[in-house]
């Protein structure tokens, strides 16, 4: 037995010493974009290596500001991050209860070509999208122009009817021969109990939305319209541009959610897990 | 019944009509539109215009040959570290199990344009801390932004630091629901942890492994914003433009988007043929 525990301690050692360095390298680029944020310009291109904060953090924000309107440019991204998610959550919620407790005609067609095209690389979809939004619509540098076309996402739609199918059907049976309306049951009945699943949900879309890159980037590019990763991005490659600055917002896109993810680690993983994120 | 039918129609629809809008008919559309002449207006149909172009575009291999290889290096290399990660994570021994797992996961919900500029930052040639540490240990500065191999290792070390905690937490959850007696049978049975490993856990992993592989060939065909951001527009000289890119600088600089749409298409074909045959490599053998 104590050959055991002994060989137990030798591994526990080196699966410590193997994942410590490990981490630390995956730490890192947090670390020095906090670094970084802190740090004035002059220490950001200095020859020495810095690694603790300083107290420029302010000073960036404000370069930053000045540089690109990036309060307002994050008001547009939480707005819009809300609503899609809200929406969203809405109906793929919807459509995966229809999915999950209705027979109708045509359902095993809507299932085919949600599962069939879920693997298709966004890239497939961008142009014709660009060309009915901008174009057809002339709605660039509009809210519903961030906020709508990304709705197609069917994640959700498989996460939620997944969710609505594992629940007992007498449960809305008993309802309907108590005559509740079947939008009652759904808001009433179905949706409560579906509240872990839509959590995680609600967590993984605000997360796509609030990174989101190319889409923004193309059909919001008027300063005033941008989100704030889109106002980051044009500062990046720059000459005359406060890298402190860059990194301050890099800091302020990163540490909200950065937070959320501690506190809410079991539903994140739960998300992706499900394979919910791209 | 057929009142209920008309309530399941009620309730898809507002989702449907979305996702035909922005989804199913886009997809139709980018493959009729890459047999249209875009560079006249109106637009004017032309089976070759886009088609033949792209088999003799030099740009189109160069960016070609970028994703792939990025693609060939950078999927297994991560895959790999993934799947470390996620053994390692899941032993009983571990301590301060979610101190490492915040250490491997928070670069999953890392912006791509905030980690963009820190990597810039990072690999800066003269001043950057990554030259600096080599520089510690008696490595010559690399030339991160100028030199093509070491622009290409930065996207692919980028990369795999954004993704590699992803694609761990898919490969954990899979180990979690491997049955422990398999392994106290195997324990009992006097087999070394290093056989288990090969010969228990990873045929178990087998289906979750190549959900991850066809995952990352998608995401990593279109890359974007790293050669966007990072390496500056592709740079050194194209030395970085991917698929990706050359689709941006066709579709939504020169307005291309006839011949937008044949690249579009070619990654998408690209991705599929190259998932099908991770699953034909990967099939139980009958």
């Amino acid at each position: 037995m104590k050959s055991k525990s002994k060989s137990n301690l030798m591994r526990s050692v080196a699966l410590h010493a193997l994942l410590t360095p490990l981490a630390i390298i995956w730490l890192f680029p947090l670390w020095m974009m906090f670094i970084f944020s802190t740090m004035p310009d002059y220490g950001i291109f200095s020859p020495d290596i810095i690694m603790t904060p300083s107290t420029s953090f302010l000073d960036n924000v404000r370069n930053l500001q000045a540089d690109t309107n990036f309060f307002g440019a994050m008001t547009i991204s939480i707005v819009v991050a809300v609503i899609y998610t809200f929406l969203s959550v809405l109906l793929t919620s919807m459509a995966g209860w229809a999915l999950a407790r209705y027979r109708f005609l045509g359902q095993s067609v809507v299932i085919g070509i949600i599962l069939g095209t879920i693997t298709l690389p966004y890239s497939v979809v961008v142009i014709p999208q660009f060309i009915m939004v901008a174009r057809n619509f002339h709605l660039a540098n509009t809210w519903t122009a961030l906020i709508v076309p990304p709705l197609f996402n069917s994640l959700g739609v498989l996460f939620m009817r997944q969710a609505f199918s594992m629940m007992p059907g007498e449960l809305f049976d008993a309802a309907r021969v108590e005559g509740v309306k079947e939008w009652q049951i759904f808001l009433r009945i179905a949706l409560p109990l579906a509240r872990p699943t839509m959590a995680a949900l609600a967590i993984i879309l605000f997360l796509a939305s609030w990174n989101n890159y190319l889409w923004p980037l193309l059909v919001n590019s008027r300063p005033g319209m941008m989100t704030a990763p889109v106002a980051l991005g044009t500062l990046i490659g720059l000459t005359k541009v406060s890298w402190g600055g860059i990194m301050a917002g890099a800091v302020m896109l990163t540490a909200p959610i950065l937070i959320v993810f501690v506190l809410l680690q079991r539903h994140f993983i739960a998300g992706i897990a499900a394979g919910a994120i791209k | 019944m057929r009142l209920r039918n008309r309530s399941a129609y009620a309730f898809l629809a507002p989702y449907f009509l979305v996702f035909a809008t922005f989804w199913i008919w886009p997809i139709i559309n980018s493959f009729l539109i890459s047999f249209q002449n875009t560079r006249v207006n109106p637009w004017v149909f032309s089976a070759s215009i886009n088609w033949g172009r792209l088999f003799g575009d030099p740009a189109f291999y160069n960016a070609l040959e970028n994703t792939l290889i990025i693609l060939v290096i950078q999927v297994p290399v991560m895959i790999s570290l993934a799947t470390v990660m996620a053994v390692l994570l899941n032993s009983p021994l571990l301590r301060a199990r979610s101190l490492f797992r915040f250490a491997f996961f928070a670069p999953v919900v890392v912006g791509e344009v905030a980690y963009a500029a820190v990597f810039r930052l990072m690999f800066n040639v003269d001043f950057g801390i990554i030259n600096k540490l080599l520089g510690g240990v008696g490595i010559a500065p690399v030339s991160w932004f100028s030199e093509a191999h070491a622009a290409m290792l930065l996207i692919i070390i980028a990369v795999t630091w954004r993704w590699a905690g992803y694609n761990a937490i898919i490969i954990l959850s899979g180990l979690q629901s491997i049955p422990e007696d398999v392994y106290e049978a195997a324990t009992l049975d006097r087999v070394s942890r290093i056989k288990q490993f090969f010969h228990i856990t990873l045929p178990l992993l087998k289906p979750i492994i190549l959900f991850c592989v066809v995952l990352s060939v998608i995401g990593t065909m279109q890359l974007f914003t790293e050669p966007f951001l990072i390496t500056n527009r592709g740079g050194p000289g194209g030395g970085t433009e991917t698929l990706g890119l050359l689709l941006y600088r066709q579709g939504f600089q020169s307005l291309n988007f006839g011949y937008a749409s044949a690249i579009a298409y070619t990654m998408a074909a690209l991705a599929v043929a190259i998932s099908l045959l991770n699953l034909w490599v990967g099939r139980e053998p009958k």
